[in-house]
């Protein structure tokens, strides 16, 4: 269950940028990017998040995750194509080896979306 | 009513591992080390791989084995055999090394042996062939091993492991005989995602193709000295 490390290195790194904090924030919602083309399951981070967030100052914090899917660019044809992944990753117009990923292979915080208490608009 | 706000982090969730991994391929290089990371499923070969390995290189190298796929201490003592320090290292259930676990076998190297006398080590991957693809440990290169028994879809379902391999090892030809393996498609299947690999089929048991993965790991060595000389 790699999902378990991946999540425990996402908890700290939430938690750097929690105490970096002048006043603390309250912590609506973590947003991730995982691409389809990466060994990361989403529903097993999910799982592992509301596990290890437990009794912690993440406890009920929404984890947003979007998935972006395969992109390959082929260069001879010079445009990009989806690969079906298990099947074929190959350029279905000029059969060209996939070389060149554009999209699928993110793995990132992309932002933390928060409040701050007595913050009044 | 409160107003929300947004810290854009932007972050890799492997951040750590990588910081880690690029921390351990410095202490390789200031050593002169060159460090070959062997992954691959339970039992494709890799310990067997590295017993032949050991046997036909320790008279030429100076080498060291950083064990994670440790079972038993039986395995560790199999390529002790060999004259050759075999650094084990506790990977408790985990389904790949990271960097930070190989760490600590470098302490040991650096502690127990003397590492500017070493010129390569081989870190031996806990036997899965999906994670330990996205986890680097400080190697050089990436070794993949593929036994024949596997089949030759492997390479399509398991794609990140064969697309990360520097060099691929198809291993137990000496079975294929008895199978109905297509070498050709395996070798067109990995291509698909990885065209510029180096592909050998070798046997541990007969010995067959070990000359021409010898020979990639003495080239990987000089690269690595010449790099040291620069």
């Amino acid at each position: 269950m790699h999902e378990t490390d991946m999540t425990k290195a996402l908890i700290m790194t939430v938690r750097d940028w929690y105490v970096s904090q002048p006043d603390p924030p309250t912590i609506e919602a973590i947003h991730l990017v995982v691409g389809q083309f990466t060994c990361v399951e989403p529903a097993g981070l999910a799982f592992a998040f509301k596990a290890q967030t437990h009794k912690t100052f993440l406890e009920g914090v929404p984890l947003v995750i979007r998935e972006t899917p395969l992109i390959a660019f082929c260069g001879p044809c010079d445009r990009p194509y989806h690969p079906q992944i298990g099947l074929q990753y190959t350029c279905p117009t000029c059969g060209g080896a996939m070389e060149d990923i554009r999209s699928g292979r993110e793995l990132k915080i992309e932002r933390i979306e928060y409040s701050l208490e007595g913050a009044k608009v | 009513m409160h107003q929300t706000f947004n810290a854009a982090l932007e972050l890799n969730l492997l951040h750590a591992n990588q910081e880690g991994a690029d921390h351990n391929r410095a202490h390789f290089d200031q050593w002169g080390i060159r460090c070959l990371n062997l992954m691959s499923s339970p039992g494709a070969g890799k310990t067997a791989l590295l017993e032949r390995t050991l046997a036909a290189l320790q008279q030429e190298l100076k080498i060291v084995v950083i064990e994670g796929d440790m079972t038993t201490e039986l395995d560790a003592d199999r390529l002790r055999q060999y004259g050759v320090p075999v650094i084990a290292i506790n990977t408790g259930r985990s389904c790949h090394l990271d960097s930070q676990m190989v760490s600590g076998g470098i302490h040991t190297l650096a502690r127990d042996y003397d590492p500017q006398s070493v010129d390569l080590v081989f870190v031996e991957n806990v036997g899965n062939l999906v994670c330990p693809a996205e986890f680097e440990v400080g190697e050089h290169a990436k070794v993949a091993l593929l036994s024949v028994t596997e089949g030759e879809d492997k390479p399509l379902k398991y794609p990140l492991m064969f697309q990360e391999a520097d060099c691929l090892l198809i291993t137990k030809m000496d079975l294929a005989p008895y199978l109905d393996l297509d070498l050709a498609q395996l070798e067109a299947n990995v291509r698909q995602m990885n065209p510029h690999v180096t592909l050998i089929p070798v046997s541990a048991k007969t010995g067959a193709g070990l000359d021409l993965w010898l020979d990639w790991v003495r080239s990987q060595v000089q690269q690595g000295a010449a790099l040291a000389m620069a």
